[in-house]
């Protein structure tokens, strides 16, 4: 019996949820008081593959394979059950990361096992049974979901947890997974990346802005905000509707989710389609006109002022901290 | 071109959550229910912007009860052909997708589309799921989708941007924001509802394989503390030296 975390590489790097996920592994695998491995598919270097041994991975099975180059949901699915069927896991750990949604219950079915779906914390163990709790309702209420299937996949929704790094490193394995090439049916004919932003899912630190900036000709100063905090900028649909802000910028119930350490909310009054995207930020500024606002009883700190005195102010002030 | 559109019934997006049964039910007083906002704005009606484009035919399918109708006419009204209804309370996902699939297999279909997560589990399970019961290709988080012949090109979301992929149909395609243009039933197609054909079938999937063991609500609202307008660098300490999170 194992814990299997399935981490994912882009361009030979293993990619930051995968490391959270191998974490997670670890932990449950502790608690469960066995060992934890991971299973890697595509090339990556073994001094990468044996860096997933910081966060508590004891061995990683690595198929270095140029066909699992691009993310195949059907091909992946095969391999990640082979490797969970073939090293014993009980239980397999995934990101619940665009890939890692479509990809576990592919696995969860293939390996008929319960699955618990953007789980925010450590499992509860309890002999076959495995009780996690997730976010649900968009984030207005937590359920606790319970498996007691001989496997059973868990997807671990990005920035739950804070991966403490270690010293150890992981011990690699080849792998071959027993996948034809029909089971390929996913060729990547391009791929546009937002250069020279942090991408908004995987920040640490998120500056958003609304219908209170009152036109896109405003957003210089948010941008500078989250230039100089090396954060993400995000806006609410209001804003993308009417396309003073891109699309991929668009967070809440009908946009991205993001969970940030950090969300500061500028000229955003807080609707509660708003809220089901942020609200499980870890710390949520407010800078609102409108004391009234319902912003406000989701925020940690607010600022009762007009967000074209505050933000630049902010501005000035987060200069004089990084400074100091 | 025959294209499978699952819709599922979901609480209003202003609902108010509670529980009942010492927590362990959602409580369904004075809550109205939806078709789940990404299966109706995006994936229903991509469907139905395919088979105006290239011809064929648009079926919508819900596991649950008769009380589910009332989604079900409204997906009829906005343009789908036929529906099916899996007569069952399912428990779980699992038994969700199971049903779709089973269904699935006896239509004839190239290509599956279905919204996004749920907004009341938020789960994203169906979709994947669906496909590895029928062993089709899958792209989820699409924001455009184009199909020639047996080929289809989607662009689908991935960390910090997006990518465009070929994949080989049959196919089950996942549906995020911007995949096509919501609409609203117009009376025609709300007439035309009433008499579209809606069959209901026995359910045949084994059982579940997870429960909610309970729901929580959050313990109580956030306090927020507030900082003067003139005072904004008492917000950067308060970040650092508090909060911990610059
Ligand atoms: C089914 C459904 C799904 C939805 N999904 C989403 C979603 O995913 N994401 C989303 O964001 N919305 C969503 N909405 C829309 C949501 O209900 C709100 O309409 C929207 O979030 C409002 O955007 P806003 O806060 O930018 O604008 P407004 O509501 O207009 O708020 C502007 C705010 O700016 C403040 N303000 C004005 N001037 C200043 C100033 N000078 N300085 C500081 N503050 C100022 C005002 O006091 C006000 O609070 C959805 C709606 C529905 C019905």
């Amino acid at each position: 019996m194992s814990v299997l975390a399935f981490a994912e590489v882009a361009e030979g790097k293993i990619k930051k949820a995968s490391f959270e996920a191998a974490y997670y592994a670890a932990k449950t695998a502790e608690l469960a008081g066995t060992e934890a491995v991971a299973v890697v598919l595509g090339a990556a270097s073994n001094e990468e593959l044996a860096s997933l041994g910081a966060y508590g991975i004891t061995k990683v099975y690595h198929a270095n394979d140029a066909r699992f180059a691009n993310f195949d949901s059907k091909a992946y699915a095969k391999a990640v059950s082979e490797a969970a069927n073939s090293f014993g896991a009980s239980i397999v750990v995934l990101s619940f990361n665009p890939s890692g949604k479509l990809l576990a219950p592919r696995v969860a079915v293939r390996l008929k096992a319960g699955y618990i779906a953007g789980a925010g914390e450590l499992p509860i163990i309890e002999g076959t049974k495995l009780t996690a709790g997730k976010n649900v309702y968009s984030g207005k209420a937590k359920a606790y979901l319970e498996t007691s299937t001989d496997k059973k996949v868990l997807a671990v929704s990005p920035n739950s947890l804070s991966p403490v790094k270690g010293s150890g490193t992981a011990s690699v394995e080849a792998f071959s997974p027993a996948v034809s090439d029909a089971d390929f049916g996913t060729v990547v004919k391009s791929v546009d990346k937002l250069t020279g932003s942090v991408p908004l899912t995987e920040a640490d630190l998120v500056v958003s802005a609304g219908r209170g900036l009152k036109g896109p000709e405003n957003w210089g100063m948010i941008e500078e905000l989250a230039k100089e905090m090396g954060a993400a900028t995000a806006c609410s649909r209001a804003v993308s509707d009417v396309d003073w802000r891109p699309h991929h910028e668009h967070v809440g119930q009908t946009g991205f989710t993001v969970k940030p350490n950090l969300y500061i909310a500028v000229g955003i009054s807080g609707a509660i389609q708003h809220l089901a995207g942020v609200n499980q930020s870890k710390v949520i500024v407010v800078i609102n006109t409108d004391p009234e606002a319902p912003f406000f009883k989701a925020a940690d700190y607010g600022i009762v002022g007009d967000a074209f005195e505050v933000v630049p102010k902010l501005i000035e002030e987060y200069k004089k901290f990084k400074a100091a | 071109m025959k294209i499978l559109v699952p819709i599922s019934k979901v609480p209003d997006t202003t609902s108010k959550i509670a529980f009942t049964d010492n927590n362990s039910k959602f409580s369904t007083d004075n809550v109205q229910f939806i078709m789940n906002p990404t299966d109706e704005w995006y994936a229903l009606t991509k469907a139905i912007e395919l088979k105006e484009q290239q011809g064929g035919e648009v079926v919508v399918i819900n596991v649950g009860l008769a009380e589910n109708e009332q989604i079900i006419r409204k997906a009829l009204a906005i343009g789908a052909d036929s529906a099916v209804r899996v007569d069952f309370d399912a428990a779980d996902a699992y038994q969700v997708a199971e049903e779709i699939a089973s269904y699935a297999k006896t239509g004839g279909f190239d290509l599956i589309i279905t919204g996004k997560e749920t907004i009341d589990f938020n789960s994203f399970q169906v979709g994947g799921m669906v496909a590895e019961f029928l062993d089709w290709n899958a792209v989820s988080l699409a924001s455009v989708l184009t199909v020639e012949g047996n080929k289809a090109n989607v662009t689908r979301d991935i960390e910090g941007g997006t990518e465009t992929v070929e994949i080989t149909l049959p196919a089950v395609v996942g549906a995020t924001k911007d995949l096509a243009q919501a609409r609203i039933p117009n009376m025609k197609g709300i007439m035309s509802a009433r008499t579209k054909p809606l069959t209901v079938v026995v359910p045949t999937s084994s059982g579940a394989l997870t429960k909610v063991a309970s729901f929580e609500l959050p313990s109580k609202a956030k306090e927020c503390k507030y900082v003067q307008a003139d005072n904004v660098g008492e917000l950067v300490r308060l970040l650092h030296e508090e909060a911990k999170v610059i």
